[in-house]
């Protein structure tokens, strides 16, 4: 556990996750040893509090997808534990993992792999229904009409196939099959990545609207900034396998103070040409290739005010509720 | 034949405002089916051919004259009224040998195809999702299998546990799997990976209904195109084995034993109503069949909606 959750405790957390590891060992040779291992998320620690977005945010590979796939049980966790209302999940068996499937679920980035093209939108719909008996089975027909009412499709498109739809549409529907099981939780993978500019508008406002309706927690996973930004009540910011900076979503677009963040933020193209700052953090090279040290900084080979210090020795997360970051020079 | 057509339609159809109803509620799934698969000329032609042939299969005690080993007084002659197909050399009336024959080959041909269809499909599907040593263990039995000449192994098994119908069809059932085994775990590895697979995890589906109702679907079409060409190499390969005497026993008529038995050159040259309706008939059945399996997979995949 960490300095700054202390502050943000005040409700009982929905989802805690306490030192997560993920590593995907590098087998070679023939008998299949592994040699190394691919550190995805190296000691994560998260709480997520009922009714609130949180955003996570980081380039390409830094473990952020391997966060929500371990929250919603695709993967296990090599090290750690989730909590989800106070119950340890991620050492469960798949059987009894199955009373909480319901309550987590997930919508994926790609709305074209997402659906399995054989099936109607109803079957898609009524089929976690049916397993988990949601509704009686002669209200499952009404139930599944409801659900395509709140993501906003016409009703009379139940019997279509998913190839009909467009990815927006595909997208709705992933959207209502997570509602279906009605969840508390639900990680959104890069939800609207895949779609139109036009159409990530139109998602992201039905997901904040389905929050407040259905008091639905989110954690939202996203490289963009812009869409977090808008989502979230908090945002954390991962580079390679853990987290460098958390705060409020305001606190920290304004006052960013890992130099990660900042990059990142100085990526984040701004529309008026007079309002654009000369001095940007461009970093060099990317993420896959930084190769961090074993102890120092992660960050550090790519990091235009890392000193001798940052090499030796790997930042804490520090700060308050409001602000944490993990980085010597964050004041 | 157009009018009547009108008139028929005419009469059946509902009202207008349920008809609205009708085409949005069928619009992609059963009634819609069968005229998708309509629309396939020549898979109707095989449904409607292969009927024929299963009809005077299962019927053939009351359609012909006579019994498939009774021995008539003229030997080897051909067509005529009394002999519609002439006889063989022992003088057996070909056209009842000849439907006779259409059980033990169609039975043959089906009945080892979904056997080792069914066997494939199954350990595939459970290779390719469990993965892991379950994996290991499977393909290398499969591999196993394959190592085997497959006629060979045929010929020996069928002189171990003898020839006979169904010791034939279990052969061939059961030593046919290992490709459809490969071909289905090839598919359900890269469908493992997709979205909705992971989806149906989350959603908290068991294994069986996901391997069943989420991947299996997904993998029909190749599985199909095995099976439809499966019925037509079991077809064959009964016909090899009964040339081989391990197969039917004579006097058992089979399409197969009855096209071993033409194979010299005095008859294919001056007798060809000893080879050319069964052989006829093997062609017709197997590429019915083919017809049969293009169109359902054409039709069962719901994007080819046009």
């Amino acid at each position: 556990m960490n300095n700054y959750e202390a502050a943000s405790s005040s409700p009982a957390p929905l989802l805690v996750l306490d030192g997560l590891k993920k590593h995907y060992p590098i087998r070679r040779g023939l008998l299949n040893r592994s040699v190394n291992s691919i550190k995805a998320v190296d000691g994560v620690d998260l709480t997520i509090l009922p009714g609130e977005t949180l955003g996570l945010v980081g380039e390409s590979g830094c473990g952020k997808s391997t966060i929500g796939r371990s929250i919603v049980g695709l993967e296990k966790p090599t090290e750690g534990r989730i909590l989800f209302e106070g119950t340890e999940i991620s050492s469960l068996s798949n059987r009894e993992m199955t009373d909480f499937r319901s309550k987590l679920q997930i919508v994926f980035q790609d709305p074209y792999s997402s659906l399995n093209p054989r099936k109607s939108i109803e079957d898609l719909l009524a089929e976690p229904l049916l397993v988990h008996r949601i509704v009686p089975k002669n209200e499952v027909s009404s139930e599944v009409d409801r659900l395509l009412e709140i993501v906003g499709l016409p009703t009379t498109s139940k019997h279509r196939y998913p190839h009909e739809f467009s990815g927006g549409q595909r997208q709705r529907v992933g959207i209502a099959r997570a509602l279906s099981l009605r969840p508390k939780l639900i990680v959104c993978d890069e939800p609207v990545s895949a779609l139109d500019v036009s159409i990530q508008a139109q998602v992201m406002n039905l997901l904040k609207d389905l929050q407040q309706e259905l008091n639905l927690t989110y954690l939202f996973i996203a490289h963009g900034l812009g869409a977090v930004k808008y989502m979230s009540d908090r945002i954390a910011v991962m580079y390679l396998g853990k987290i460098v900076e958390i705060g409020t979503a305001e606190e920290l677009f304004r006052n960013p103070k890992h130099p990660y963040t900042k990059a990142l933020l100085d990526a984040f193209p701004i529309a008026n040409p007079r309002l654009r700052l000369n001095a940007r953090t461009v970093l060099q090279d990317d993420a896959i290739n930084a190769n961090p040290s074993s102890h120092g900084c992660r960050f550090y080979s790519r990091c235009p005010v890392a000193t001798a210090q940052c090499r030796e020795q790997e930042p804490e997360l520090i700060g308050d509720g409001d602000h944490a970051s993990a980085c010597f020079f964050s004041n | 034949m157009n009018l009547f057509k009108r008139y028929f339609i005419r009469r059946s159809e509902p009202a207008v405002g349920t008809d609205l109803v009708w085409t949005e509620r069928d619009g992609s799934s059963k009634g819609m089916f069968f005229i998708r698969f309509k629309r396939h000329k020549l898979a109707v032609a095989g449904v409607f051919a292969l009927c024929v042939i299963a009809l005077c299969a299962v019927l053939a005690p009351f359609i012909t004259a006579y019994a498939p080993t009774t021995v008539t007084d003229s030997f080897g002659e051909g067509p005529s009224w009394k002999h519609p197909l002439g006889t063989d050399l022992v003088g057996r009336d070909m056209l009842s040998r000849l439907i006779y024959a259409a059980r033990v080959s169609l039975a043959v041909g089906i009945g080892a195809v979904a056997i080792s269809a069914a066997i494939g499909t199954v350990l595939g599907l459970i290779s390719g999702y469990v993965g892991g040593w379950i994996d290991g263990i499977i393909m290398r039995i499969t591999d196993i299998f394959m190592s085997f000449p497959y006629i060979m192994l045929i010929l020996v098994v069928s002189s171990i546990v003898g020839p006979g119908l169904l010791n034939i069809i279990l052969i061939l059932g059961v030593l046919g799997w290992p490709g459809v085994a490969r071909l289905v775990r090839g598919n359900v590895l890269s469908i493992k990976q997709m979205d909705y697979v992971k989806a149906s995890v989350v959603l908290g589906f068991r294994m069986p209904r996901i391997l069943f109702q989420h991947i299996l679907p997904n993998t029909v079409a190749p599985i199909l195109i095995y099976a439809t060409s499966g019925v037509a190499l079991a077809i064959l390969d009964e016909a090899a084995l009964s040339f081989l005497g391990l197969g039917v026993q004579p006097p058992t008529p089979s399409w197969g034993n009855m096209l071993a038995s033409a194979q010299s050159l005095t008859v294919l040259l001056s007798q060809s109503w000893l080879w050319l309706p069964p052989g006829v008939l093997i062609i017709i059945t197997v590429l019915s069949i083919n017809f049969i399996g293009d169109a359902l997979r054409d039709t069962l995949d719901p994007k080819n909606n046009k």
